[in-house]
């Protein structure tokens, strides 16, 4: 027996550990990364959600999750890959223009 | 303590470590490995908490699919160590302290005023069945709504991706 507020921290903690490394770190598919930390630290609180309430919803809702991750990365990394292409590097503090 | 409690910390220690040592790395693949650790522990977590079908997935697209791309994409543009930079250190001076304090705050919350029952183990056995149910029935028009999504997602891809020079050439 474990209690919901254990599975709510470790989600909490996830979470925390992706918004630090969007602000620290500043390579951008690392950057990336760490927005699908904080996605699965909220997916790990849905499903918690879910079975504490007894409610198979929560559950629909990781899979809208995943897809929206799914969609989010292929175009994200395609947006890195043209990134790439024309600036020839991956540091985010030597991509500051709109336009070359 | 029962064996419950057992796994939970188990995984829950892969987890931290995983997240945390995404942090320390300083070379892409490595953090990409570490969170594909992560997602593995979470599937454990999943299938703690009865929710079978979620822990495949979590394991077939996640730590399958989308940390495949990522791996793929970090070899293929051949990406090296990050150098520290001004910006890092002014992210680490305000970023690590004011993110740590929203965390222990959360966490007083959460510990203070969350419902504490426990969770017993396989309390909501997440059967195929009933979850596609409840897809293709309550949640069928989100369900819709992704598959153009998905098919957006698609076409954009191929279109960034695509080097300029040969739509370029396409185009005369």
């Amino acid at each position: 027996m474990v209690p919901l507020s254990y599975y709510l921290l470790l989600g909490g903690f996830l979470f925390a550990c992706g918004v630090i490394g969007f602000l620290i770190k500043r390579n951008i598919i690392t950057i990336f990364m760490s927005i699908e930390l904080m996605l699965n630290g909220v997916n790990l609180s849905f499903v918690a959600f879910a079975a504490h309430w007894h409610a198979l919803a929560g559950q629909v809702f990781v899979f809208f999750v995943m897809v929206v991750a799914a969609a989010e990365a292929a175009v994200g990394l395609a947006i890195i890959i043209a990134v790439f292409r024309t600036r020839e590097t991956l540091n985010v503090d030597q991509v500051n223009l709109l336009k070359l | 303590m029962s064996l419950h409690l057992i796994l939970f910390l188990l995984f829950g220690a892969i987890c931290v470590a995983g997240a945390v040592n995404l942090l320390v790395q300083r070379h892409p693949i490595n953090s990409a490995l570490s969170l594909i650790a992560v997602m593995a522990a979470l599937a454990g977590e999943y299938l703690l908490l009865g929710a079978e079908f979620v822990a495949a997935i979590q394991v077939i697209v996640y730590a399958g699919a989308i940390m495949v791309l990522f791996v793929f994409v970090i070899m293929l543009l051949n990406a090296g160590e990050e150098e520290e930079t001004k910006g890092s250190r002014v992210a680490i001076l305000f970023g690590v302290p004011g993110v740590l304090t929203g965390a222990v705050l959360t966490g007083w919350v959460v510990l203070r005023h969350s419902g504490t029952e426990p969770v017993p183990i396989g309390a909501l056995p997440g059967p195929p069945t009933e979850i596609a149910h409840l897809l293709f029935h309550d949640f069928l028009l989100p369900f819709e709504v992704t598959s153009v999504l998905v098919l957006i997602a698609i076409m954009g891809a191929v279109v960034l991706a695509t080097k300029p020079e040969a739509t370029e050439r396409k185009a005369r």
